[in-house]
């Protein structure tokens, strides 16, 4: 037991936690608080398994970026009078019978292979090596994420318009 | 040394599932919305692991793009439900039947 795998555990009891009372809370700014908290726990499980860069982008945009925009959605659309009722217990057994599926599955898999208990070692890959390399090898899919990312800010500004605005 | 490549693959899978049981279980739009945030998320945990396993850059390069596709689909998917509440008035997928 290193210090290393201490690191990990500890992130993942913190990332596991904060996830499962994100998703139980009726209070969607709660929700939203503690998903935050799992993303820095993310960044930081990143961060330890070798990708600083991805970490930094982890709390830039996942933490930062993408729970901001929950939250300003939330403030706008005033859903905390809204009574939310769960689903009949009918509904959950297709549910769970899934997650059986995905669990007995994902045993197999990782106790069939013996590969899986060969431990990681640690190592980082430098930010700027990672660019050259994203760069060189993967510059026609780094072009295709950003027209995706332009199409999808057309998309956001027509469905932001006003129905009365095309008349 | 870390941990083994299973553990890692068994937080992700963890993480993936509690996401799947938010999407699933939860009435409410923005609820569903987050868990597909986290169901993203685990699927970048897995290739960060798996990058560190085989030593090989081809594992955060796909998860830089698992970033992107979280950060379009969350602005579609909002886009969609502020329309969809000017429409309705609620954020109840049960309403819009």
């Amino acid at each position: 037991m290193t210090l290393y795998s201490i690191i990990f555990y500890v992130l993942a009891v913190l990332i596991i936690a904060s996830t499962g009372l994100a998703i139980s809370r009726r209070n969607l700014v709660h929700a939203v608080v503690y998903l935050v908290i799992s993303f820095f726990g993310v960044a930081m499980l990143f961060y330890l398994l070798g990708a600083p860069f991805l970490a930094a982008l982890e709390v830039i945009i996942y933490a930062g970026a993408i729970m901001v925009l929950f939250l300003f959605i939330i403030m706008m659309l005033k859903v905390e009078a809204f009574e939310e009722r769960f689903f009949p217990i009918r509904q959950w057994l297709p549910a769970l019978g899934m997650c059986v599926i995905f669990i007995v599955a994902g045993a197999f898999m990782i106790l069939g292979d013996p590969d899986t208990r060969i431990p990681l070692k640690a190592a980082a890959a430098e930010p700027v090596a990672f660019g050259h390399y994203l760069f060189q090898a993967h510059w026609l899919a780094i072009e295709i994420i950003s027209l995706l990312l332009l199409i999808v800010l057309v998309a956001v500004l027509y469905l932001g318009k006003r129905k009365e605005q095309y008349k | 040394m870390i941990v083994p490549y299973s553990h890692v693959i068994v937080l992700a899978g963890i993480v993936f599932l509690m996401g799947m049981f938010c999407a699933v279980t939860r009435r409410n739009l923005i609820m569903i919305l987050l868990g597909l945030e986290i169901m993203l998320n685990s699927g970048a945990i897995a290739f960060i692991g798996a990058a560190l396993r085989w030593q090989l850059l081809e594992g955060q390069a796909i998860a830089i793009f698992i970033l992107a596709i979280a950060a379009a689909e969350v602005s579609v998917g909002l886009a969609l439900i502020v329309c969809a509440y000017r429409r309705k008035g609620s954020v109840d997928p049960g309403a819009y039947n």
